[in-house]
This record gives C-alpha cells, sequence and structure tokens, in this order.
C-alpha cells in the first residue's frame, strides 16, 4: 500500500464556463501525494489550488484528466462516495446541530450504530481538546474552537485523506501558529495524508512535508521546503517563496555540473548546477538575501553599489543596495556579537556570496 | 454631553420625545381607528341580540354562541347539538390545510430553483412570481372557471385527446376550490420560502455532501431545518387567509360549498343575523390565533434550541 499514491492526478484540466468565455483553472496537472504525507498547494489566489482541492472531494468535475484515490479513480464518485473530508475555509459548520451532532454527521450518514458515534465523538473532542463542549451550538464557540470542530468533524470519518482549504485563513496571528502545531500533531498522531490549501508561504514551509507551489492552473515545482526556498527553479517560485534578488548572467560554458557565469559587471563566477545549459544563454539567478553579504569597498566582490537604506530587525540588519548599473539589492546580515561590521548610509560597498548560494532559473 | 448644561439636555430630550410621538401618532391613529376599533365593534356585536331587519339591539346574550353549535327549539327552547356550523369549519380547514400542504410541495421546489440561480437573475424570478398580483383575484377566479368549466380548455383538450368521452366535473366541486386556493396563494408560500432559501448558505450543503450525506439526507437535515422559519411563515400565510377565504369558495364551489368566510358573509346579508356572523368571526379568529401561539412557541423552542 505504501507506494500507492493516496491522491493521484494525471493531466487534470478544468475549464469554467464555455467556448471563449471559458477560464482554465487548471492546465495539465500531474501530481501524485504519498501515503502519510503533509502535502500543500501553495501559491496566490485565483492559481488553481482550491479547484485542485474540490476535484479531489468530488464538488467538481474535471474537463480533462483523472482523478486516483489509492489507485481507484474516482472522477465519476459524488462526493458522498469518496472516502475524502475536507475541512472548508468557513469551517461551514451546521448551525442547528450541536457540536456533538455536527462531529457524528458524517457517522450518522453512513449508519454507524448511535453507540459508535458517541464514542467517537468524545474521541475526537478530546483529540482537538474540546471535551466538555459537546451540547454547546457552532455559534457560542469562538473563532479557533470552530475551527478545531471542523477538523474533528472530518477527522471523525477516518478518512484516507484530509483536505484542509485555507483553514487557518479566517485566524488571528497567535491562534494560527498554535493551530500549525496542531494540525502537525493531528497529522503525526492519525497518520491520515493531508492536503493542505494555503496562500501563506511561511505557513506551508513550517507545516509541510512536500509543496507544489502552483501559479495560473500550474505545478511549477514540487519539493521539500528546504528544496523549495534553496533551490527554486522559476523565477515565479523564487519570488513568491521568501525574498529573493534576481541578477542576469550569461552562461560562459558548463563544465563537471557547474556552469561558469559571467556579470554584467565583467566578474566571473563558477555556479553548481545540475542542468545542461549552452554557451552564451542568458540566464537570470536567484539569491537570497541571507546568503550574500557586504564587503568594505575594495575587498574582493562581484558586484558593487551604495547603501541606500539600511533596515534593523534585532537578530539582523538588512541593507538595502543600489547596483552599479543594475537595479537594487538586498543583504540581511545577523548582528553577531563582535564580528559585526558596521557600513553606514550612501557608503560604496562590495556584495559577496558563495557560489552555491546563486540558483540558475529555468526561464 | 457633559459640556451640555443639564437644563439644555432636559431640552433636548422632551424635544425628542415630542418629535417621536408626533412621527409614530398617524400610524398609531389609523392602527387604533381601523385595526382595533373594528375589532371591539364586532366582539361587542357578538354579544348582542340580532335586529329584525339587520342591525343590534343592545341586549346583551350569548345566544349568538350557542347557536354555533346548538339549535333552540322554538317552542319549548330545548336546545340541541347541531354539527352543520362545525361541518363548514371543518371543511374550511380541511381545504385550507391541503392547500397549504399543496402549496408547500409545489412552492418549495419553485423557491429552491429561484434561490439557486445567479443573484443577477434571481430578482426576475421573484418578478415573475408576482405577476399573478398585477390582476384582480375575481378576474383571475373567472379565468379559472373559464379553463376547467364543462366546455373549457381542459375539457376540450381531453375530449379532443379521445382521453374521455364527456366532460368531467371539475367546477362546482372541492377540486375546483382546491386549484383556485392553490393558485391565488402559491405566491404567498413561494416567497417567504425563497427569502429563507436565498439566505442559506449552500456550502453547508456541500460539506453534508463531503460527510457522506446523499442528495435525500442532505435536503432533510440541512436545507429542510434551515429553511424552517420560511416554510412556517409561508404555511401561515397560506393557511390562514386561505381559512377565510370568500370569492374563490362562491365563484368555483357555486355557493353549495361554503367556507367559513361565506357563512360569516351570509349572516350580514341575507340572514340579517349580524351577533351571529360577530360569534363566528370570532371563533375563526380564536383558531388561527391557537395556530399562531402554536407557531410562535414551535419557533421559541427553536430558537432556543439553536441559540
Amino acid at each position: 500500500m505504501a507506494d500507492i499514491a493516496a491522491v493521484e492526478a494525471r493531466g487534470v484540466t478544468k475549464i469554467f464556463g464555455q467556448g471563449q468565455d471559458g477560464v482554465r483553472a487548471l492546465d495539465d496537472v500531474s501530481i501524485a501525494i504519498r501515503q502519510n504525507e503533509f502535502f500543500t498547494l501553495l501559491g496566490p489566489s485565483g492559481c488553481g489550488k482550491t479547484t485542485l482541492l474540490r476535484l479531489i472531494a468530488g464538488f467538481e468535475l474535471p474537463s480533462a484528466g483523472e482523478i486516483l484515490l489509492e489507485g481507484q479513480p474516482v472522477g465519476h464518485l459524488p462526493p458522498y462516495e469518496r472516502a475524502v473530508n475536507t475541512v472548508f475555509q468557513s469551517y461551514a459548520l451546521f448551525p442547528h446541530m450541536t457540536v456533538a451532532q455536527n462531529i457524528g454527521f458524517g457517522l450518522e450518514m453512513q449508519g454507524r450504530p448511535a453507540a459508535e458515534r458517541a464514542r467517537r465523538v468524545e474521541e475526537m473532542l478530546a483529540l482537538v481538546k474540546l471535551a466538555g463542549l459537546a451540547a454547546r451550538r457552532p455559534s457560542q464557540l469562538s473563532g479557533g474552537q470552530q475551527q478545531r470542530v471542523a477538523l474533528a468533524r472530518a477527522l471523525a470519518n477516518r478518512p484516507k485523506v484530509l483536505l484542509l482549504d485555507e483553514p487557518l485563513s479566517a485566524l488571528d496571528l497567535k491562534l494560527r501558529k498554535e493551530m500549525q502545531i496542531e494540525l502537525k500533531r493531528l497529522q503525526h498522531e492519525t497518520g491520515i495524508t493531508f492536503i493542505f490549501v494555503t496562500h501563506d508561504q511561511e505557513e506551508a514551509l513550517t507545516m509541510s512535508d512536500r509543496i507544489a507551489v502552483m501559479n495560473r492552473g500550474r505545478i511549477l515545482q514540487i519539493g521539500g521546503p528546504t528544496e523549495i526556498y534553496e533551490h527554486p527553479t522559476e523565477h515565479f517560485v523564487a519570488d513568491f517563496i521568501g525574498e529573493t534578488n534576481f541578477l542576469e548572467a550569461e552562461v560562459r560554458g558548463v563544465n563537471n555540473g557547474e556552469a561558469a557565469l559571467r556579470f554584467p559587471s565583467g566578474g566571473e563566477l563558477a555556479v553548481p548546477t545540475a542542468r545542461a545549459i549552452a554557451q552564451g544563454t542568458k540566464v537570470s539567478l536567484a539569491l537570497r538575501p541571507e546568503r550574500s553579504s557586504l564587503v568594505k569597498a575594495g575587498s574582493p566582490a562581484l558586484l558593487t553599489g551604495r547603501v541606500q537604506n539600511i533596515v534593523y530587525f534585532g537578530t539582523d540588519t538588512t541593507y538595502y543596495v543600489e547596483l552599479e548599473g543594475s537595479g537594487s539589492f538586498t543583504v540581511r546580515m545577523q548582528n553577531r556579537e563582535g564580528a559585526r561590521l558596521s557600513f553606514a548610509q550612501d557608503e560604496i560597498v562590495g556584495v559577496a556570496f558563495a557560489p552555491d548560494a546563486v540558483q540558475i532559473l529555468a526561464d | 454631553m457633559t459640556e451640555l448644561g443639564a437644563d439644555a439636555q432636559t431640552r433636548f430630550e422632551r424635544r425628542y420625545r415630542v418629535s417621536r410621538w408626533a412621527l409614530i401618532g398617524p400610524a398609531l391613529v389609523i392602527i387604533a381607528l381601523f385595526g382595533i376599533a373594528p375589532l371591539i365593534i364586532t366582539f361587542v356585536y357578538s354579544f348582542l341580540v340580532a335586529g329584525t331587519y339587520g342591525g343590534v339591539e343592545w341586549k346583551f346574550t350569548v345566544e349568538a354562541y350557542v347557536q354555533f353549535l346548538f339549535d333552540r327549539d322554538i317552542f319549548s327552547g330545548q336546545i340541541q347539538f347541531i354539527p352543520d356550523y362545525l361541518e363548514i369549519f371543518w371543511r374550511s380547514i380541511l381545504l385550507a390545510g391541503i392547500t397549504t400542504l399543496t402549496c408547500l410541495l409545489v412552492g418549495f421546489p419553485t423557491a429552491y430553483f429561484m434561490a439557486t440561480r445567479p443573484p443577477s437573475q434571481r430578482n426576475l424570478w421573484v418578478f415573475l412570481i408576482t405577476i399573478p398580483f398585477w390582476t384582480n383575484l375575481l378576474i383571475r377566479t373567472y379565468a379559472i372557471m373559464l379553463i376547467i368549466r364543462d366546455e373549457g380548455l381542459v375539457n376540450d383538450f381531453l375530449l379532443w385527446l379521445g382521453l374521455i368521452d364527456r366532460p368531467i366535473l371539475i367546477l362546482y366541486t372541492n377540486t375546483a376550490i382546491l386549484l383556485g386556493l392553490l393558485y391565488s396563494f402559491l405566491p404567498f408560500m413561494v416567497l417567504p420560502l425563497y427569502a429563507s432559501l436565498e439566505k442559506l448558505d449552500f456550502r453547508l450543503v456541500e460539506a453534508a455532501f463531503d460527510l457522506y450525506a446523499t442528495r435525500g439526507q442532505a435536503l432533510r437535515r440541512i436545507v429542510i431545518p434551515l429553511a424552517r422559519p420560511g416554510i412556517i411563515a409561508g404555511c401561515l400565510l397560506v393557511f390562514v387567509p386561505g381559512l377565510g377565504s370568500y370569492i374563490t369558495p362562491v365563484l368555483l364551489g357555486g355557493g353549495s360549498r361554503l367556507m367559513i368566510g361565506n357563512l360569516i358573509a351570509l349572516q350580514f346579508g341575507t340572514s340579517r343575523d349580524w351577533p351571529f356572523g360577530s360569534a363566528m368571526a370570532f371563533i375563526l379568529m380564536a383558531v388561527v390565533l391557537l395556530a399562531l401561539m402554536l407557531y410562535a412557541r414551535s419557533t421559541g423552542k427553536s430558537q432556543v434550541r439553536h441559540g
């Protein structure tokens, strides 16, 4: 079982509307989500992440392609015949039922006996730490409590896959942090595959086993948080996740997994790459602010510029540098005791970085 | 406000009070004059003796209420139970009840359909539902007569098809009254149902599907309970006026099948027994009030359960 994907999408396309007015919400999306994985669909609003989730849940039918749950095609099944449950962004708790009735609803619909339902409701309330609130109405609960009821209601059915549609977006920052940890714990304890939809890159990085970054109905990159953050393959991914500096360079040649780059300033650098790139190709480079540093003018550095702005953040300081000839560059340096160089506004500085900090982008 | 002197404040409050009464005054006068006063007059009349040529004689009696259930022998003064009026009441309640139920069965899918249209189209549907109100009820009832009479559209069509060889009797039957009531009261059912279904969060229905509810289960467990206020309001708006309807039974029932409304009208007209008419109006009101109280109790309870 473990090597069968919990959820698989094969060439899934979803078009809303018809003909010329049709909106292509998903464009030939293929993805395989592993068993017991915390998988995140990350992207800006309108990127198709929620549409993909709704296709998996069965609320929408694909225009083309196939959805498989544990290897079985489910494209033709209505939502109530799929072993998948959803935690909705709006929670969608039934206002005319108590917390216990809400949590037991799925089991009741499956015709489970009342005694089993009562036991499971108790279990679920304990799991989401809401014991004692069984008789309350959803309207008598706080946002965070409602969120937990929504989770318990979905988990009570022991689904193979739990779908979470931006479930934390309505919570304030403190509660959101709490629920992030809570969700990870629940996923760990239940062993259920979680598919989590969010537009919050930080949330995605801290919680996920793997992330799929989406934009305009396409999946741009799939990988673990570190891979996505450290080795973005596309401009959009590098830009959407974290802060990034973009540079232009020309490839002089690829040798032994290293690409020799020539910068417009004339400096040269050999950067590790797995790809074969033709000589003379102009490429975009991504560089994280914290992977670069400032050096005093005169020290060897590829780029030089003038410090335009300095923002102190406590643990680190961010320098905004106007590069000679090619735009601005952000450098973030940790404020360590002792070994601290100080730079002043308008000072001419060099920008230094290690070769492996440079990521060559595909587009 | 602390800056304002105490004197200025009382002046302000007084002016506010005066203007408030001046503003609601006209409405209160109209309600008292045309709403409460007739009720009091009817109530008083129901305890008086009928005048020979209509009107009343100012002598107190409960005869009108006795008359509703019992017949007094003219010679011996013995009273005897008669079910005639009760039967008319019962038939009215039955007809109004069946009308309400049919309106609900027809109106619910209609309202559901309207509420699930795109918001831009919904007002058009509401507008279409209200179109019958543009024509007088009398005219519309005559139109129904033309359709269902022996030489009417329905019978002509069925004869032409050869499904029947002689016209079916529809006009002047209970069926005709039911058809008429259904037609005239349907909008009163659809509109409140629509109002509550339109507010329904259809994501809840989606959630029910996600939790393994079939379409039927989602309807019974989610949609109907949440549309309950609309269902109750619609039923009241159909049942109460249906119970007292006048034109429809007169025209479509052919005068032989009376409903309470007709019976009461008869007392003020041909029978010249105003106290009896007033008494029956009050008995009808008691029935309606009872229904309303049951409604208030059920929503009160449900609010406790919901709240």
